[in-house]
């Protein structure tokens, strides 16, 4: 699992606009060969899939902002596949209470592309709370990485 | 609506059997007192040979009973068993009656002295007498009759009855706890909903691991559990499961997430968090009716609802006010009113059964704590702390709070501890466990 994110991270860091450095959101991703317009690794390559958030707080920053900006453009030039934002929470809270917080997360991030013109009905939204962490870690480090939200693209 | 319980007739059998109070039963209660309410605890000296057997098949029952309320009673921390090597009248002997001297000797105040008998269609009879022995006198005496297979149950009664008389509540031996099992398959977390006895004994999964699942109760009447389930499709949803069929129903028809879910002491309704477009608020769900009535409409997070014993109250917690904090209203909805006004984040509050406390989470200062306070928020006091301890609830009788306690390395585990802070211990179980939840005295 470590490995897929060191890779991962390298491959973000060659392109400008993706910030993300956490597990690829859903399905495994062929990243050796060509991406194909209008896929998961398309729209994970050209906009990102997760935006972050501070200690109990569900408010988006400039990061985040400009990255559902762009995740946005993508959306509408793709003609809005049917998406769903996963709310997650660090370690540091309650399981119901960080049930509740990673749905305000995902509301948030949904209500932000709706905002950029996505289609209301084609995104929904999920929260996993603190149960499913990106990163198995107790520091600083990795409760900032799981404290986020996440837009997959539904099967 | 619902189908007759296997489980509770079962039950029935145990106590349909004929609950005999023997003879002698004298008022020694100044005597042989343990006050618990009080800072400083001394358990009191018990001694408890093995149980008499008629039978050579009954023979290890005996010892295996003997066994199961030597634990329950030590694990409680009100007593300290006498080691059965010191003992010096024999078992024959004791049989007639006690020689109350050479119990005094080894320091016993207290002794049981039991048997296991046959009875008529594969059923056990046993029967015990405890005795103080400063006063050499007979205090308790019952007998229960039920299934070989329920000897467990049969002890935990006993030494319930031994409870309650020297300690002057409800034990709270006769019981079980449910739980969210958490291991890791092929490096995948995967949760599943165990039931054990109070004392780790007779463990067994009632969900299989398909889906994500939280915070499991018990209903009153101990026949389904509520639970949230998050299915194949991730959205946490509550559901009822039958324990007898292992069934599931979905609990209402909610156009979002729904989770926390507390059965109200009647058995009669559901009260739970329903989350949407970053609101979470409570509402009740009437299990006879299936309406829905809404209890709470700010635009914030409402969850971790309770209700109080008579049912009149909730407790909740709630960030309408910036920081987490706990809030009583009526059942209705009506009168909400915060109660907790400390530092830090407040959160998962639980009605003690007796009505006087609640329990409840704080986050203070990157620690956590497990507190008690009175329903209007005065007298609060922290228990226990740790990295991370959550889901604290009530063990019946109101004396003892289960919750979860997990390392900075991961792997939760179920811990109990007295409301004075006292004997905070660990329970036994194969797996992580977390979000324990302890049921009433089975019926």
């Amino acid at each position: 699992m470590f490995k897929k994110i060191v890779s991962i991270s390298a491959l973000a860091l060659a392109l400008a606009a993706c910030e993300s450095t956490g597990d690829h959101g859903t399905g495994e991703g062929t990243f050796g060969g060509t991406i194909v317009p209008g896929s998961y690794e398309d729209f994970y390559e050209s906009a990102g899939d997760r935006v972050f958030f501070a200690t109990n707080s569900s408010h988006l920053s400039g990061d985040a902002r400009a990255t559902i900006a762009k995740q946005a453009e993508w959306l509408d030039k793709y003609q809005n596949p049917p998406v769903t934002i996963e709310g997650h929470c660090d370690e540091r809270g309650t399981s119901e209470y960080n049930l509740a917080l990673g749905e305000r997360r995902a509301a948030a991030d949904r209500k932000e592309l709706i905002r950029h013109g996505v289609q209301a009905d084609s995104i929904s939204t999920v929260s996993y709370g603190k149960e499913r962490p990106a990163v198995e870690g107790h520091t600083q480090e990795a409760w900032a990485q799981n404290r986020r939200a996440v837009t997959v693209f539904n099967e | 609506m619902f189908c007759e319980s296997k489980m509770m007739r079962k039950y029935f059998c145990i106590l349909c059997a004929i609950i005999a109070t023997l003879l002698n039963i004298t008022t020694l209660r100044a005597e042989l007192e343990i006050n618990v309410t009080r800072g400083t605890i001394e358990p009191m000296p018990i001694a408890i040979p093995p149980f008499s057997a008629t039978s050579a098949s009954n023979a290890s029952l005996g010892d295996s009973i003997a066994g199961v309320i030597i634990n329950d009673l030590k694990n409680c921390g009100l007593f300290i068993p006498v080691d059965p090597g010191a003992f010096i009248q024999d078992p024959v002997s004791l049989q007639q009656a006690p020689h109350f001297s050479e119990w005094r000797l080894i320091k016993a105040d207290s002794l049981v002295v039991g048997k296991v008998e046959d009875s008529d269609q594969g059923n056990i009879r046993v029967e015990f007498r405890l005795y103080d022995v400063v006063r050499e006198a007979q205090i308790e005496g019952k007998a229960f009759t039920g299934g070989a297979q329920d000897w467990r149950r049969i002890a935990h009664k006993v030494a319930d009855a031994i409870y309650k008389r020297i300690i002057g509540d409800e034990g709270y031996f006769d019981t079980q706890i449910v739980y969210v099992a958490r291991e890791r398959h092929q490096g995948e977390p995967v949760e599943r909903i165990a039931i054990m006895d109070q004392d780790g004994a007779n463990l067994h999964y009632i969900t299989h691991g398909d889906s994500l699942v939280l915070s499991p109760r018990f209903s009153p009447d101990m026949r389904f559990i509520t639970y949230t389930d998050f299915g194949q499709t991730q959205h946490a949803k509550v559901y009822l499961l039958n324990l007898d069929t292992h069934h599931k129903l979905l609990m209402g028809d909610f156009p979002g997430l729904t989770f926390a879910p507390r059965f109200s002491p009647d058995g009669g309704k559901l009260v739970m968090s329903f989350a949407k477009n970053g609101v979470t608020s409570l509402y009740a769900f009437n299990l006879q009716t299936r309406l829905i009535h809404q209890l709470t409409r700010e635009p914030v997070i409402d969850t971790s609802p309770s209700y109080s014993p008579d049912g009149s109250k909730i407790v909740f917690n709630s960030d309408r006010g910036g920081q987490t904090h706990l809030y009583v209203m009526n059942a209705n909805g009506s009168n909400i009113e915060r109660i907790s006004f400390g530092q830090g984040s407040y959160r998962t509050p639980v009605w003690s059964p007796r009505g006087d406390l609640i329990v409840f989470t704080k986050i203070l200062g990157g620690s956590f704590y497990i507190g008690v306070m009175r329903p209007d928020g005065s007298g609060e006091r922290l228990i226990t702390s740790g990295y991370l301890v959550e889901s604290p609830c009530w063990c019946p009788n109101g004396r003892l709070i289960l919750f979860t306690r997990e390392a900075r390395r991961g792997d939760p585990r179920l811990y109990t501890i007295d409301i004075t802070g006292y004997n905070e211990r660990e329970i036994q179980t194969p797996t992580s466990a977390a979000h324990g939840s302890w049921s009433p005295l089975i019926p």
